[in-house]
């Protein structure tokens, strides 16, 4: 029977074949928690009488949004996470090291599996074909006890991407218009899969944006098949154990299906204080918007692939008078990789500067925070009110090269007028 | 405590930042002072003025956004005896359960706002008093309504062991 790859991947962990809308339990091979959703789950552990994990080697805790503390409060909740954590035997990912989706990617999701994670932006272990999926603190102290969490198997929602992408033109802009297309309610307990010529010619870190993103459309899940880019990226780690492929069926019945052109999409701008108020960079609304700070990074687009767009853009050049440009690598590999390559240095000699590995200023509790009235043109997921720690400020989302050519003149500006 | 609470109006996308800014951060560990700024960039006199057994009344979409599970908890311990919304962000509705508060899918055209509400959970019924209009809603599936009858997910491991499922 044709099926799409949510449905393969747990029709094989509970061992029959599902269909959408039924409520089943499911093994859990991954779960995790960070620094803000870690300490209440250790308290719920606590409350479940818990004393100790079946299977630790499950389990793990990351420390990046506040990477490395800023207040005593996050400090002491470091502490609690890091002395739990050493005491019960299951692994710390510690400040510097990076962002838990990007690490995750990097090191531990492997396809068909099930990865329960104390964060929204979870689902971008489906980049890999895992099952990832961002829960609340509760449910992750469960699945942390138990290694198993109940689903609703979701309806599919398959995205059909074809075409080359012109100049200027990237995965985020793909995905901010398909955001902008289905609205972001639009996928709501639902599963997006990823499919088509341009999703095959990517390289798993290009991938990786459109799932990390599909929570802004409320999806369940982001999925991509697993299969030669997944091997590549897998062998590049340093885990080639943990390839198989794994993909959906082209003809399985899904709920909406939606074919993109990726070859007529001009760079796209998410407007504040919504992700899918997505338009296009030439839009009116978008002429001589003032951006007082640039941020680059996030589990979105803080990755090596990254960084070489935006330093490609910003080589030679200077950051605006009256802008900041602030950039944070998703991951140590990424920091370290980064400065091999010199993207760093061309960063800093444009006048931006680069903070340590972690989520940076995307959450709004340390470094980057924003002037009442300012706007933000920014790499990551998610524009909302306050979300960068003052609801006085505007947030704007937009690609690596959009974000560092509006870098250049302090106006949100078409990356095509700079890229040669 | 009667069964009747005055209607608080939200509207479509809020978001857990709104329900729980990020800038509170520090507060987490002291819920009595978080609890003071639920929903505060929706809505800046929410906190100060609901009552106890108030009902938080929204568009679609509402709690959308991050996994915090502090933005229930809040609404929780605000007063709130339910949000109503036309839909819930999965996260939000999944986590509003394991916290013990009520989430009800149902079209929620036409309330104003201070308008006095009932809801029947187990009947899935929604009464306007002010203005008289009556909504039905389908119930919470079987392991949903089990969880807010044990009081949340917690209590609800604890009495059964697992997943009652």
């Amino acid at each position: 029977m044709p099926m799409t790859l949510v449905e393969r991947i747990l029709s094989e962990k509970v061992g029959e074949s599902v269909r959408p809308g039924q409520l089943i339990m499911v093994p859990v091979d991954q779960v995790f928690a960070h620094d803000l959703s870690g300490p209440l789950a250790i308290t719920q552990l606590k409350n479940l009488g818990f004393s100790g994990f079946k299977q630790p080697d499950k389990v793990r805790f990351f420390l990046d949004h506040a990477s490395p503390t800023s207040t005593v409060s996050a400090a002491n909740e470091h502490k609690t996470i890091r002395e739990f954590a050493d005491e019960y035997g299951v692994e710390l990912i510690d400040v510097g090291e990076g962002i838990c989706h990007q690490v995750v990617m990097e090191r531990y999701a492997r396809p068909g599996e099930i990865v329960i994670g104390g964060d929204s932006h979870t689902c971008m272990g489906g980049v890999l074909a895992a099952l990832a999926t961002g829960m609340g603190s509760t449910d992750v102290a469960v699945a942390m006890y138990l290694c198993r969490t109940w689903m609703r198997v979701p309806e599919t929602m398959r995205f059909i991407i074809s075409g080359e992408l012109s100049k200027g033109v990237y995965a985020k802009d793909v995905m901010l218009h398909i955001i902008g297309q289905i609205g972001s309610g639009g996928a709501t307990y639902r599963a997006m899969e990823f499919v088509g010529p341009t999703i095959d010619s990517w390289p798993v870190p290009i991938r990786a944006t459109l799932p990390n993103m599909a929570v802004e459309a409320g999806g369940k899940c982001g999925l991509c098949p697993s299969d030669e880019q997944s091997k590549a990226y897998l062998e590049s780690q340093g885990r080639p154990q943990d390839y198989k492929p794994l993909a959906g069926d082209i003809d399985a019945p899904c709920l909406f299906e939606m074919k993109v052109d990726a070859s007529s999409l001009e760079p796209q701008v998410a407007l504040p204080h919504n992700v899918d108020l997505s338009v296009g960079v030439t839009d009116a609304k978008l002429k001589n918007v003032r951006v007082h700070q640039v941020y680059l990074g996030t589990c979105t687009n803080g990755r090596i692939e990254d960084f070489r767009i935006a330093a490609s853009v910003l080589k030679g050049q200077k950051v605006a008078k009256g802008t900041r440009l602030v950039a944070t690598p998703a991951s140590r590999s990424v920091y370290l990789e980064g400065l091999k390559e010199g993207v760093w240095e061309t960063i800093i000699t444009a006048g931006g500067l680069v903070n340590s590995p972690g989520c940076g200023a995307c959450p709004g509790v340390q470094t980057g925070i924003l002037g009442s009235g300012e706007n933000c043109l920014s790499t990551m997921n998610r524009n909302f009110k306050g979300r960068m720690g003052n609801p006085e400020a505007s947030i704007y989302l937009a690609s690596p090269a959009t974000c560092a050519a509006s870098a250049l003149t302090g106006i949100v500006t078409d990356p095509r007028e700079v890229i040669k | 405590m009667s069964d009747q609470g005055r209607a608080w109006i939200f509207g479509d996308n809020v978001s857990t930042d709104l329900i729980f800014p990020g800038r509170y951060v520090h507060l987490l560990s002291n819920m009595k002072e978080l609890v003071q700024h639920t929903l505060e960039d929706a809505r800046d006199d929410y906190a100060t003025n609901v009552k106890q057994g108030d009902f938080v009344v929204a568009g679609d979409n509402f709690g959308m956004g991050s996994s915090r599970e502090q933005a229930p908890v809040i609404i929780k311990l605000s007063g709130a005896r339910a949000v109503l919304a036309k839909s819930f962000a999965r996260i939000f509705f999944r986590n509003a359960i394991n916290v013990g508060l009520a989430a009800i899918e149902v079209d929620t055209d036409g309330i104003k706002e201070g308008d006095s509400l009932s809801v029947d959970l187990q009947a899935g019924r929604l009464v306007d008093h002010t203005n008289g209009i009556e909504r039905t809603f389908e119930p919470l599936p079987q392991i949903m309504t089990e969880i807010l009858a044990d009081g949340g997910l917690i209590e609800h491991i604890k009495k059964h062991g697992d997943f009652n499922l």
